[in-house]
């Protein structure tokens, strides 16, 4: 069963509390495969992302083919989720949509990862006037809301995947700072740093080698809630008309365009909506099995 | 207290000048210029057209003394004027602020109503079915798209069951039985996800409580249950739960730009959205700077209290 966010009051946003014994790497997937809720996000998660990897495979359909005179077609043996406005197979766009939604928050969420985690690491590490200016930066993006932030990136750079990894990558970035710094500056202090510091390795090893693996399970936990949120992000900007073009089967921008036909074709906007909490779902519950395993006293 | 309160507001001045630097550039960020952006295809043949409208944004000016200049406006209240409306941003904002306080409001107020008691029981019935189901149901608010629920909201309850009024916006001024009916649905979606959020919270600090040394001395002198829990457990428990419900109030107010526009409510978050299909840059601006702003007058609100109600916080 999922667990609980104890300590962090922005609990609104993928803020994750870890507290993992550090100092012993953990292999993530044996803490998978021993928990229940970790075990089942990630199944599901894998089976989505293999569905959109082999769209082109399991797809009944052309995601683009146009058939006017089967236009807002209830669902049938023939099409299973029913059709668009265009005739277009639904079971089809969602199914290619996986592969636009879960691309762009993958995206997104790597580049925060590496961005934000390398900057928390370095901040802590050289501390000083670096890590203030580096602590404010973050703590402006996180004055703002996490959505409207993404909105008004979107708003000016123009509507567009290329912008929408952009807009989600700023704003999920300081998650990954927070997440590095903290265990940073607790471990920087500790014994095998100082040896390693004693017998002359360099900043750059030290972080690399010895600070670095130390981080990777909170942040690998961080990253799996993130992409929880950067999927409903993604999906959020492209229902208003901000993310991916109108054209391309994102889950997000089929959901806008089935609006208009709600009384007379619900199916448009039933399914998509189902794929995006499923996927949702699975690294919630991949996060939230992750956090449990590595602190089990939040149980 | 005070040196605590001065302290907060001292990083927040300091995150405050962020925020208004980050805003400033949102609009340079534009690809080419705000002038190539209004003028469209006649920037290309009208040199004298683009120079003076630069000259009247002040473009032909360093960053830094545009900035100054946009700044000192700022803190004067004045916004700039809306591009394709005529009129100061600041007038515009006002007049769609009561639309998103009032759903902000309601929103957590349904979070909190369904949150809290759903948190306290979970936390009692630990590991048991009805703790399992809250658990569950929570994890599901937190993966439901607003906007997909909110459209599911209408096609169940307006459209199939026709339970809801049409959505339909209308003031509180002219018919507020009308207004919160119809705003009951909007507020439901949008505290979905906090009401989650602030179940997840009561549970674990109430279950923190539970464990405490204090409380295993209430039972042990004999206390009736009833006090137990509730004099010496959810007084201290509902401590953090008060701050996360704050700040989800602050959070609200980024949710409320696609609940609005899911329900057609004429709020500030469909303002933001109006603004940039309109590309209306000085409402954009605008009214992001205004949100913003808001959000960190909440969460400091929310600060100052929760360090008024535990001492250990100032003290820190």
């Amino acid at each position: 069963m999922p667990s609980d966010t104890p300590l962090e009051p922005h609990a609104a946003s993928p803020s994750v509390v870890v507290t993992a014994p550090l100092s012993q790497p953990v292999s993530l997937l044996s803490l998978i495969a021993r928990n229940r809720l970790a075990l089942s996000g990630a199944i599901l998660a894998l089976l989505l992302t293999l569905m959109a990897i082999l769209a082109e495979v399991i797809s009944p359909y052309d995601p683009m083919a146009v058939n006017v005179r089967a236009a807002l077609q209830a669902p049938s043996r023939a099409n299973l989720f029913g059709t668009d406005r265009f005739g277009r197979d639904l079971l089809t766009r969602v199914v290619y949509g996986a592969r636009v939604s879960l691309g762009i928050a993958f995206a997104s969420v790597a580049v925060a990862m590496l961005v934000g985690s390398l900057l928390g690491l370095f901040g802590a590490y050289v501390g000083g006037s670096w890590d203030t200016v580096l602590g404010r930066v973050m703590d402006v993006l996180f004055s703002f809301p996490l959505l409207l932030l993404a909105i008004a990136i979107v708003g000016m750079l123009g509507p567009g995947i290329p912008n929408a990894i952009i807009a989600i990558t700023i704003v999920y970035t300081p998650f990954f700072f927070r997440v590095a710094r903290g265990p940073t500056l607790a471990e920087r202090e500790k014994e095998y740093v100082q040896a390693a510091k004693a017998v002359g390795a360099g900043s750059a090893r030290i972080l690399w080698r010895h600070l670095l693996p130390n981080l990777l399970s909170p942040i690998v936990v961080q990253g799996s809630v993130t992409i929880a949120y950067a999927i409903l992000t993604e999906a959020s900007l492209s229902y208003l008309g901000l993310g991916t073009p109108l054209l391309t089967p994102s889950w997000g921008t089929t959901l806008n365009e089935g609006r208009t036909y709600l009384q007379l074709a619900p199916w448009i906007s039933i399914f998509p909506g189902i794929a995006i909490m499923l996927a949702v779902l699975a690294f919630n519950l991949l996060g939230d099995g992750l956090r449990d395993a590595l602190d089990p006293h939040l149980k | 207290m005070a040196k605590y309160l001065i302290s907060r507001l001292v990083a927040m001045a300091v995150s405050l000048m962020g925020v208004t630097i980050v805003v400033f550039l949102l609009i340079r960020c534009i690809p080419g210029t705000i002038v190539e952006q209004m003028l469209g295809t006649e920037a290309l043949t009208s040199y004298e057209t683009v120079e003076s409208l630069r000259r009247y944004f002040g473009l032909d000016q360093p960053i830094h003394i545009q900035y100054a200049h946009w700044i000192r406006r700022v803190l004067v209240g004045d916004l700039g004027k809306s591009w394709r409306m005529g009129m100061p941003v600041l007038t515009f904002i006002l007049s769609r602020l009561a639309v998103t306080v009032e759903l902000a409001a309601i929103a957590i107020l349904v979070a909190a109503l369904i949150g809290v008691p759903a948190g306290i029981i979970s936390a009692l019935k630990q590991n048991r079915p009805a703790d399992n189901l809250a658990r569950m149901a929570a994890l599901f608010g937190l993966s439901i798209p607003v906007f997909w629920q909110g459209t599911m909201l209408i096609l169940v309850f307006s459209l199939a069951l026709r339970w809801a009024p049409p959505i339909e916006w209308v003031s509180p001024a002219a018919n507020l039985r009308a207004n919160l009916e119809m705003m009951l649905l909007p507020g439901f979606c949008l505290g979905t996800a906090s009401a989650a959020v602030i179940m997840r919270m009561t549970r674990s600090c109430m279950l923190d409580v539970l464990r405490q040394d204090y409380i295993r001395t209430a039972r042990a002198k004999g206390l009736a249950e009833g006090s137990v829990i509730g004099i010496h457990g959810l007084k201290n428990a509902l401590i953090p739960v008060v701050t996360v419900t704050g700040l989800q109030m602050g959070y609200l107010l980024g949710g409320t730009v696609v609940v609005e526009e899911v329900f057609g409510l004429p709020g500030l978050g469909r303002l933001v959205l109006w603004a940039i299909l309109q590309r209306d840059y000085p409402t954009v601006q605008g009214t992001v700077l205004f949100i913003a702003v808001m959000f960190m007058v909440v969460n400091l609100v929310v600060d100052i209290l929760y360090a008024y109600l535990d001492p250990r916080i100032r003290r820190a």
